[in-house]
């Protein structure tokens, strides 16, 4: 709907860049002017860019969290070692899981949210574009907030060591009493501002954006899972913000919330965490499904099987993920009517992730497959997953569940979703997209090495864990003695993640290599739609212009693009209809007004870690990092609209909904804008 | 709710602290604020400016009246010994009905911006979603409040 025909009106504005605008209410707040460099990253509002940080910042977090994983792998590769000391051992493990979570799937699946929704819904931006950059600048300063606890106060003295999920009360003061879980707390509850603020954008996005006759059920299954996924967040942040609002009061203030002294109930926080902690799981795991559920009926020469299946079983797991938080907490003693119902629903929520598998299956049952690396990631994906998908089940046997607990058993399990649900899904993701967003292709033939290498380093990792586990090794223990039975399984566990690293290298060695080899002329452009594909975003230049389309796309069938190139003749062969280049835009397009940069999301996003810092060591650091906020949220308000005629014709906005909507681009002055 | 019953030794629970009826006045002053900022975006709407203005004025007067209210029963709990580690009640107490008054400050702050932006004249009624997108936050707020009023103070233990 953000897209201006060009052929029925000239555009108001000729784009970002150009003449200042017209109105300074307040001199200081003006816009800055489009610009090149770094500057134009800093203030960026365009969905795009904010995509590609996205993606770049949860790499970067992806291959820190894994350096730690390397040291503690080394720590286990044979018993009786001492690179780690239990301490850094303890902070090292919490602090591997909490990037790797938090700071890595994500915002990778933010990432892909970000840059994809606006394009395949035909959309020119997300709903709120200045929200949209203020989300990933609070994701980025509580991430950095989060790392600096290692390097404040002494080298590894204040990383939080509580694990993942912290319980408490063992993360109070009492037994923490180092300022890790200060770090912990505060810099999750900025990171899940991040994803709140980022899940509204995103479903006001999928709810009013979509293109003309894209009704819901015509959205791409990507979209459809990502904006499940927003309406997760949307519901499960605000349950985990509160449980560290009592645990950052109890550790600052002396609040009683987990004091059990005083009669705090100590089961209150697993609760709390798992009824955030469960459905958060699936905010991980369905951009993933998403994204193979694009690669596989793109390289099958198949629509996908089952559309509407795949929806309301995507729409299943989002509702039944409320309803087995407490299998996390078998061990914990909640009683054997809980025990017994969440061993129940637990069951009950493999059903819906069957039905995708077996969807996935159908859909490249007699298709013609061509196994791309993209193609090789899903497929990985779909064995993988099912695999850790099988060992979930295991778990929901509560007596088998009980031995289990707190083994590497359950280390194997969550890595198989984990790594080889969400990783290798995102990985398939990069391969897949990276033409059109960057506008040169992955060198196959490393991008196929590389997938060996990770495939086979990642079961040789957390396969032996199984076996590990069985036999009674229980996680987040620095070391083992030798004659227990470990040995040869911890080996051969370091030596795969050591191949997972060497993957993982092998993957940004192709990023350089590949992109030389095309600035040298070495390999082909990929044009709008090098793999056939079906969805929208393959309907414009590779790599997207700023304004996405350049006129409104009318969407009829579900993969308009797919048959808009393909139709049936006579005898019903599908026979092609028009290339690619001929259906898709050229981006030539230069009369579509689109969202000014702003400063300020970047000056209110740089308060929050400011203040995160005031409240751990001085409270004037807190007023400091209030004044940017606050500075930030007046300066946001009260800078000049971007569109001239926003300001005169305000009488155009009859639905009284223009203040956000013109900072998206919509500029409703003429019958070409509709709202959908 | 589920720390309301548990106050350890001391004999200082709600029981003992609350002040019912001073507590529904300033609910009632809360409440009525909603209508006035219902008055403020109608008179904005209809372009009068003036009373719009008086609106606004009077629904940061009441909201302020209600923050008053609260220093001072937080104020006079504190004097009966009441602190904010003293037991569980305390702390969730304070905790619940503290975050809450900082939503109702930020609400005046926003309040006293668009009254600070009518009399520059920036407010009209082509501003006018401005102060509805205002009062649907100031109509949140107090909904909370009757939530909080009725399980905190009105619920027997």
């Amino acid at each position: 709907m953000t897209i201006v025909e060009s052929e029925e009106t000239p555009l108001e504005l000729e784009s970002a860049e150009g003449e200042p605008p017209a109105d300074k209410p307040l001199g200081a707040f003006t816009r800055p002017q489009g610009g090149n460099g770094w500057k134009d990253w800093l203030f960026t509002v365009d969905h795009k860019k904010i995509g590609i940080m996205y993606g770049a910042a949860g790499l970067l977090f992806f291959i820190i969290g894994g350096i730690y994983a390397l040291f503690m792998r080394l720590q286990l590769s044979r018993p009786g070692n001492s690179i780690l000391s239990a301490e850094t051992y303890n902070q090292v493990f919490t602090m591997h899981g909490v990037i790797m979570i938090f700071l890595a799937a994500i915002p990778l699946g933010a990432a892909f949210a970000n840059y994809l929704i606006p394009l395949q819904i035909g959309a020119r931006d997300v709903a709120f574009p200045r929200l949209n950059a203020f989300s990933f600048w609070v994701f980025l300063g509580g991430g950095l907030f989060l790392l600096s606890s290692m390097f404040i106060g002494g080298w590894w003295e204040n990383s939080p060591d509580g694990g993942w999920f912290a319980y408490s009360p063992n993360t109070g003061v009492l037994f923490s009493p180092s300022k890790g879980i200060d770090f912990f707390a505060i810099g999750l509850q900025i990171t899940g501002i991040a994803s709140l603020v980022g899940a509204i954008n995103l479903i006001v996005t999928v709810l009013n954006m979509r293109a003309p006759g894209m009704t819901l059920m015509k959205m791409p299954i990507l979209t459809w899972m990502l904006f499940i996924v927003q309406l997760l967040l949307l519901f499960a942040m605000p349950v985990i913000s509160i449980a560290l609002f009592l645990l950052t009061f109890d550790r600052l203030f002396g609040a009683n919330f987990f004091n059990v002294a005083e009669g705090a109930d100590p089961l209150l926080w697993q609760h709390l965490f798992w009824i955030f902690g469960h459905p958060e799981v699936y905010v991980l795991i369905l951009p993933s499904f998403g994204v193979i559920s694009e690669i596989i009926p793109t390289f099958s020469r198949k629509p996908i099987f089952g559309y509407p299946f795949m929806v309301f079983s995507g729409i299943a797991i989002g509702f039944m993920g409320w309803g087995v938080w407490a299998h996390h907490m078998f061990a914990s003693g909640v009683g054997p009517v809980a025990v017994a119902a969440f061993s129940v629903s637990t069951m009950f929520i493999a059903v819906p992730t069957g039905v995708k598998i077996l969807n996935w299956l159908a859909t490249m049952w007699g298709g013609r497959i061509r196994f791309t690396t993209p193609m090789l990631y899903a497929t990985a994906v779909v064995a993988m997953f099912t695999i850790g998908g099988l060992s979930g089940v295991t778990h929901s046997l509560a007596a088998a569940d009980s031995q289990q607990t707190d083994t590497y058993y359950i280390v194997a399990h969550f890595h198989y979703v984990i790594f080889g649900g969400i990783i290798l899904g995102f990985f398939g993701g990069f391969y897949f997209w990276w033409p059109k967003i960057f506008g040169y292709f992955l060198s196959e033939k490393i991008g196929k090495s590389s997938f060996w290498v990770m495939v086979i380093g990642f079961n040789l990792t957390f396969g032996p864990m199984h076996i590990l586990g069985l036999q009674g090794m229980s996680r987040r223990i620095q070391t083992y003695s030798s004659g227990q039975g470990f040995d040869l399984w911890n080996l051969v566990a370091t030596i795969g993640a050591f191949m997972i690293a060497i993957a993982t290298a092998m993957f940004i060695w192709n990023v350089i290599s590949s992109r030389k080899a095309f600035k040298a002329g070495e390999t082909q452009a990929p044009g709008p739609d090098p793999w056939d594909a079906r969805s929208l975003e393959w309907m414009t230049a590779s790599p997207v212009p700023e304004h996405n389309f350049d006129e409104t796309i009318h969407v009829e069938k579900q993969d308009e693009f797919w048959h808009r190139k393909w139709g049936k003749n006579e005898e019903g062969q599908v026979v092609r209809r028009a290339t690619a280049e001929e259906v898709a835009h050229d981006g030539s397009n230069t009369n579509v007004h689109l969202p000014s940069p702003s400063y300020w999301p970047l000056v209110a996003a740089a308060g929050l870690p400011i203040i995160g810092y005031g409240l751990i060591y001085s409270l004037w650091l807190c007023v400091l990092g209030g004044l940017f906020v606050l500075g930030g949220l007046y300066g946001w308000v009260f800078e000049p609209v971007d569109d001239p005629n926003a300001d005169d014709h305000h009488d155009d906005h009859e639905d009284g909904s223009h203040a956000e909507l013109e900072s998206a681009g919509v500029t409703s002055s003429g019958e070409e804008t509709t709202i959908e | 709710m589920l720390y309301k019953d548990r106050i350890g030794p001391t004999d200082l629970g709600p029981e003992e602290m609350f002040d019912i009826p001073f507590t529904s006045v300033s609910s009632f002053v809360l409440l009525m604020s909603s209508l006035t900022v219902v008055l403020a975006i109608t008179a904005l709407r209809r372009n009068d400016i003036r009373r719009s203005r008086i609106w606004l004025l009077s629904t940061a007067l009441l909201g302020a009246i209600f923050v008053g209210g609260q220093v001072y029963e937080f104020t006079a709990f504190y004097r009966e010994g009441l602190g904010y580690t003293t037991n569980l009640f305390g702390t969730a107490f304070f905790t619940l009905t503290g975050f809450h008054g900082v939503h109702v400050t930020v609400g005046i702050i926003f309040l006293m911006s668009m009254y600070i932006q009518s009399m520059r004249g920036r407010l009209t009624s082509a501003q006018e979603e401005r102060l509805e997108i205002i009062g649907l936050y100031w109509h949140f707020v107090d909904v909370v409040w009757i939530v909080i009023f009725t399980i905190v103070y009105l619920f027997p233990q």
